[in-house]
């Protein structure tokens, strides 16, 4: 098995999807003889040909809306936003078709894709390249928002996505693409959808988070251990549909909970996750949850980003405030 | 100076206004007797026409948008088409999907507010009716490209209006279409109006065939009230995309001869003398003169094909008025695949607050 990078095993599942299934295509902006701006479908094009890894023309309304049309005409089209910041362009094509196809036609037809996007911030990168459009995405019925947060479940994750029968948004966090490496093995195993994955066991307090920001959980979660406090992390990676179910679960066990997340607060993941902890868990609570999350602002340009983004002092102060109730 | 681009759109009609031939007909229309059976589509299309504006004026469906005056160019795609072919299309073009299978019931219970109306039985890879303008000419994109990577032999045929052509999604679309060269016909049906808003405050471009030119493809402009010129441009449209040729864009002038639909009301922006005058272009009575010219039609057989279409449309609607309203499960059942966990409790509210 390899130690390779998150953006790797982006690259690592693209290959194994076009290698396994020839109704697989890869197609965006600049994704074939370039490779990717973040070299995510690089290889691709030499392997499967212009054919089937398709530079489209710099249209992101066409790459969605054709993506759509490929997956009614039975291909599995896995359409790359260069970034998600350029997404939004395309919003009326996943919410007004995508997440519609099957439901308008009673099952007649079906739209299986999957669209990629880089995302998150912490890269220094120009305006529109730091965005964080899960929430904005998990309004949309009818589709899917997964978002990884590791080298291994992104290649698991998004080999699901691809197979699965529904079209799925699937997020890449940028800051992770080379922050970490981890053994992931190329054996064409897919990891479930609609599940959060339990990183870290604990019993004093639950911290959750997906993406860019389970790294500086994990980091939080390593503080709190020093100090005796055992926590337990729990991934959501598929934000939509969410398995609040898990997440009730571990706060029944813990009775404390902070919530992390880098985009804004405002109807974000975390005001869904703790709106479900106070409707189905609330007898469970020792105390208030806590909403760690970007402030409700525009993505600053890269000069303020780290006052921008939450990072571990933040998630630390949240966790003992909660840990400090009552 | 030099000039490196030039370009011609050209214009062709066979059937003048009073349906007169103004030169040889091609020849599927060579003999009179072959258009029959497009001129028995146009009239079933003008009595479901009449029958859903009924229908909605009496509450019994919902908000209807007309084809009156689209009848010539949805008969020439419809007859056109191969049954693999695959339609995507607007709200406008119940006649097309007429042709192709989709039943006058199933087209009342869409316009009835149900969803199974777009789970038709004929045409099963055709898209379902696309409301947002000129999304579905990406679609046709994808669709196409699907086609030829496979290497089958099918076309995209892709119906607009005129408003369409403003979108980003109509220039996007076409543009790629055009770099792959993918087997797929666009029919622009410029019906001179985008609601409210006429063909001249739309577009400063000549024509909106030379659209296409832009897009480094084929842009044509039909009468689109003659059923002959529309099929012989479809036709060849059709061959060559089969052929491997790439596509074309016919823009087929016509005229809307309804408001935008049962909830517009079109004396608020138009002149009644310019409808008056468009419906001397009627593509119905036009065709109609034409086969009667040709002795191939009388009033008798006008007169037991008006009655054999105002039955088989009272019989549809009469289908689809005894047909029992949709379950509440059916806002969920078809949302995934496989229903989610989350979504099953939601499914189980409904159902229960349907039972109070």
């Amino acid at each position: 098995m390899a130690q390779i990078t998150l953006v790797e095993a982006v690259n690592l599942a693209l290959a194994r999807a076009l290698q396994d299934d020839e109704s697989v295509v890869v197609l965006g902006e600049d994704v074939g003889t370039d490779g990717g701006v973040f070299r995510a479908t690089q290889g691709l094009l030499g392997r499967f040909g212009p054919e089937r890894v398709i530079d489209t023309p710099l249209a992101e309304a066409l790459i969605t809306g054709m993506a759509i049309g490929m997956a009614v005409e039975k291909l599995r089209p896995v359409a790359e936003m260069q970034f998600a910041g350029f997404g939004y362009a395309t919003i009326d094509q996943i919410l007004n078709h995508a997440g519609r196809m099957r439901h308008r036609t009673q099952g007649r037809l079906s739209c299986p894709m999957v669209l990629r996007m880089p995302c998150g911030a912490g890269i220094h990168a120009p305006e529109h390249h730091s965005e964080s459009p899960e929430a904005i995405y998990a309004h949309i019925p009818g589709i899917r928002v997964v978002y990884p947060s590791s080298p291994r479940r992104a290649y698991g994750l998004l080999l699901a996505a691809i197979r699965d029968p529904d079209p799925v948004v699937f997020l890449e966090p940028t800051r992770l693409y080379r922050l970490f490496k981890e053994e992931v093995s190329d054996d064409g195993q897919a990891a479930p959808l609609d599940v959060c994955y339990t990183l870290r066991e604990g019993t004093d307090i639950t911290l959750v988070s997906w993406g860019g920001m389970v790294p500086e959980t994990l980091a939080a979660a390593d503080a709190l251990a020093e100090e005796g406090i055992a926590a337990e992390v729990m991934d959501v990676a598929t934000v939509k549909p969410l398995d609040m179910d898990a997440i009730l679960a571990s706060v029944a066990r813990t009775g404390r909970c902070v919530i992390v997340t880098e985009a804004p607060r405002t109807c974000s993941i975390a005001s869904e996750i703790a709106a479900g902890l106070a409707e189905d868990g609330l007898l469970t609570l020792l105390a208030p949850v806590r909403r760690v999350t970007a402030y409700d602002v525009v993505v600053p340009l890269p000069r303020l980003e780290q006052h921008y983004m939450p990072g571990k002092a933040r998630i630390l102060e949240a966790a003992k405030n909660v840990l400090a109730f009552g | 100076m030099t000039i490196v681009a030039k370009f011609e759109i050209r214009y062709s009609q066979y059937l003048d206004p009073e349906g007169k031939l103004v030169q040889s007909p091609p020849g599927f229309a060579r003999d009179p007797k072959e258009l029959i059976p497009l001129y028995r589509w146009m009239a079933l299309m003008r009595a479901y026409d009449a029958k859903a504006i009924a229908l909605q004026r009496t509450g019994q469906i919902n908000t209807f948008a007309s084809l009156l005056g689209h009848e010539a160019i949805q008969a020439a795609i419809g007859t056109a088409m191969d049954a693999d072919d695959v339609l995507l299309m607007t709200y406008r073009e119940n006649g097309i999907q007429l042709i192709r299978g989709v039943t006058l019931k199933e087209l009342f219970v869409y316009w009835g507010g149900d969803e199974r109306g777009s789970n038709f039985s004929g045409p099963r890879k055709d898209f379902p009716i696309c409301v947002t303008i000129a999304a579905h000419v990406t679609h046709a994109v994808g669709a196409a490209y699907a086609m030829r990577l496979r290497g089958e032999k099918r076309v995209a045929v892709c119906v607009l209006g005129d408003g369409a052509t403003s979108k980003g999604d109509f220039y996007e679309g076409i543009n790629a279409a055009g770099v792959w060269k993918l087997p797929l016909v666009f029919v622009v049906a410029n019906n001179q109006w985008a609601i409210s808003v006429p063909r001249s405050a739309q577009s400063a471009s000549e024509t909106l065939a030379q659209k296409a030119v832009a897009a480094g493809f084929e842009g044509l402009q039909v009468d689109g009230n003659d059923v002959i010129a529309v099929r012989d441009a479809v036709d060849r449209a059709l061959a060559k995309a089969r052929s491997g040729a790439g596509p074309t864009l016919i823009e087929a002038i016509t005229y809307r001869l309804s408001d935008h639909t049962t909830a517009d009301d079109a004396s608020r922006y138009r002149d009644p003398e310019e409808v008056k005058a468009a419906w001397k272009l009627d593509p119905v009575a036009r065709l109609r003169a034409y086969l009667g010219a040709c002795g191939v039609w009388d009033k008798a057989r006008e007169e037991k094909l008006l009655r054999e279409c105002g039955e088989e449309v009272q019989a549809a609607a009469q289908a689809f008025l005894d047909m029992p309203a949709p379950g509440a499960e059916q806002m969920f059942d078809h949302m995934y695949a496989t229903l989610p966990a989350a979504l099953a409790a939601q499914r189980a509210q409904a159902l229960a607050d349907r039972e109070e």
